[in-house]
């Protein structure tokens, strides 16, 4: 984490975007048009061409770098589910002669092959500092929808595309893509439950707790600076808060009791749990430093795993109130409890959505655990796996677009992820021992 | 020195033994005191000691009851405790309503428990591995209190028991069918 940190900091005094390569194209123009539309049922993937960047100048040691950052740029954009990326065998001429910019590409060459977009650039290297030039076209249109020039260390060379996949995902749906995220997990690679973090797609994953017990749901606080988890440290189930960083010291709730399921709610610097200090399961609120402002829930059954609106007026939990594990709803000011699933009878672990229409959720059907959704306004639930093992605890990405989880199809938990209609299901991080309990941070960047 | 005491004790004890003897027998015995002072001292003295072995023998034999009685004790003691420890009561799918055997069980605790009175307890609440980790842990803690309320109504002081749910995280059975389930959804009792 401590180099980690230091890494940040370089990156953001060497990375810089030095230009919008065209005037004009900072913000979405006026007449653009919404390339994908992520809210339409039957999302049509869109033929994107990546070809190899062009080495405008790299020194002897980095000579694979044109193809590398390629690599990365096709599995970060193609990560999204969004695009179908082109053969570059079916690439007519030879891309790494063609023209970089909008005057000197022949249009054509990538039209008549299918593709709608393309995404190209260039390199250079040296001293272990590379300058990349990156764009996107509108291929049909013969427009350059983004341009941008980042200069950064070699090292960061991971950063620097994810940066720019950012920008693409913000030009083609509208809103920033998710590349700067991380995500947390419970992992028995060491025999106990330890929490780690890895990047979105599951790369550079790393050990964040040391408890050497039972540790268990970690939660990202909205600015992305904490983590909340529940941990055995003293034999009992108590909440630790802890600086992302871990250069503070951290905050420790223990009520008598259980002392779990933290979630931070999306503005105040305060977060739900679950308390039994009263002698039964109740969700209540507290300060980010461990004091109750109120009770949240008053009933005779449990009441556990809070989630909140993205507007923090309601939150959804789980209750046994009427016998099973159910999902409700209640609205903070006007105290109304609402029951939102009635099919199955075990239904557990909500996720209110980023865009605030759904709430994801694991249901028992057919002996199995599987991701459902279902909409506030009743819509639904749609099924999105089956047939796979269990399916569990279900984290949107923090645009709403995809859903990580956990899954036993392969065998020992896994953790996979998804689009959020439940299309392009795969596996993004498998250590030794089982990976449960994925949470999705915010954007860090 | 030492010797010639004992002989003289030895003598001592057979007069009075005899003197003891002769007054229980005094209805046909007839007084010659004079004579048996002299001739006593060889012809009784094994009597008397046969009469010490008997005793001896007698005492030991109540102490070794005695010792045995209490080796029982402390045994049944023993098992008593290692009964109120590992006997856990058991809970159906999602449930933490117990069920009648987990009653008669928490019974026999609570009677220990009253007998015990210097005992804290910890129950641990425990599930199968069904279901999420969250609502496990607040279902184990359920289960836990269940069996504090029902011991506390049998008179329990709940001062002296505390509870923790261990949810599904703690399996004493690591098997996935429902033999290993309906094993792991259950109260352990610790002694603290």
């Amino acid at each position: 984490m401590e180099g980690n940190n230091r890494l940040n900091k370089k990156i953001l005094l060497l990375l810089s975007v030095v230009c919008v390569l065209t005037s004009g194209l900072v913000t979405v123009p006026a007449d653009a048009r919404v390339y994908i539309d992520i809210n339409s049922p039957y999302l049509r993937k869109v033929p994107t061409a990546i070809p190899d960047l062009q080495d405008l100048g790299l020194d002897r040691k980095h000579p694979a770098l044109t193809k590398e950052l390629a690599d990365l740029m096709r599995d970060t954009i193609g990560f999204t589910g969004f695009f179908k990326l082109l053969d570059p065998d079916s690439y007519l001429g030879d891309p790494r002669k063609a023209g970089l910019t909008r005057d000197l590409i022949k249009f054509k060459d990538w039209t008549s092959i299918g593709a709608e977009l393309l995404i190209n650039g260039g390199i250079s290297c040296k001293d272990g500092i590379i300058k990349t030039e990156l764009r996107l076209f509108d291929t049909f249109g013969r427009r350059l929808i983004i341009g941008k020039r980042y200069t950064g260390r070699v090292d960061d060379r991971r950063k620097i595309i994810r940066r720019f996949c950012d920008e693409v995902i913000r030009h083609l749906i509208g809103a920033k893509g998710f590349f700067s995220t991380q995500i947390a997990f419970v992992s028995t690679t060491t025999g106990n439950k330890e929490i780690y973090l890895a990047d979105f797609d599951g790369h550079n994953p790393r050990q964040f707790t040391n408890t050497k017990n039972i540790t268990l749901s970690p939660a990202w606080s909205p600015d992305g600076r904490w983590l909340a988890y529940t941990a055995y440290r003293k034999e009992r189930p108590d909440i630790y808060i802890k600086d992302i960083k871990q250069k503070q010291p951290g905050k420790v709730i223990a009520f008598k009791g259980l002392n779990t399921t933290p979630a931070w709610h999306p503005q105040k610097s305060l977060l739900s749990v679950t308390l039994s200090k009263d002698g039964n399961p109740e969700i209540y609120l507290l300060t980010g430093s461990g004091k109750i402002v109120k009770r949240l829930t008053d009933n005779w059954g449990i009441d556990t795993s809070p989630t909140w609106s993205p507007d923090g007026k309601q939150f959804a939990f789980v209750s046994n109130r009427a016998g099973t594990p159910q999902i409700y709803v209640k609205d903070i000011d006007k105290k109304r409890v609402r029951r939102l699933t009635y099919e199955g009878n075990y239904n557990t672990t909500p996720k209110w959505s980023p865009g605030g229409d759904y709430i994801a959720y694991s249901g028992l059907a057919n002996g199995r655990f599987d991701i459902f959704v279902i909409g506030l306004n009743g819509e639904g639930p749609y099924q999105l796996t089956r047939y796979s093992g269990d399916n569990e605890s279900p984290t949107w990405a923090p645009d709403g677009t995809a859903i990580a989880f956990s899954s036993t199809r392969e065998g020992p938990a896994r953790i996979y992820v998804m689009n959020s209609n439940g299309a392009d299901q795969r596996r993004i991080i498998a250590l030794p021992g089982e990976q449960t309990c994925p949470r999705w941070s915010p954007r860090l960047w | 020195m030492a010797k010639r005491t004992g002989k003289y004790f030895v003598l001592f004890l057979a007069i009075a033994s005899f003197l003891f003897l002769l007054s229980c027998a005094g209805k046909d015995a007839k007084p010659e005191l004079t004579v048996v002072e002299e001739e006593i001292v060889i012809e009784e003295e094994p009597v008397v000691i046969e009469d010490m072995e008997a005793l001896e023998e007698e005492e030991s034999l109540l102490e070794r009851r005695l010792r045995e009685e209490e080796f029982a004790a402390a045994a049944r003691e023993a098992e008593l405790r290692d009964r109120f420890i590992n006997e856990d009561i058991h809970f159906e799918f999602d449930k933490s309503t117990l069920l009648v055997d987990a009653m008669e069980i928490l019974k026999q605790k609570a009677e220990w428990l009253s007998t015990h009175e210097d005992v804290n307890i910890t129950i641990e609440g425990n599930c199968d591995e069904r279901g999420t980790s969250e609502y496990n842990l607040a279902l184990g803690e359920r289960r836990a209190e269940s069996a504090k309320a029902f011991l506390i109504d049998l008179g329990i002081s709940g001062n002296r028991i505390s509870t923790v749910s261990y949810g599904e995280e703690r399996p004493l059975d690591l098997g996935h069918d429902e033999a290993a389930w309906s094993a792991n959804r259950r109260d352990h009792f610790a002694i603290d």
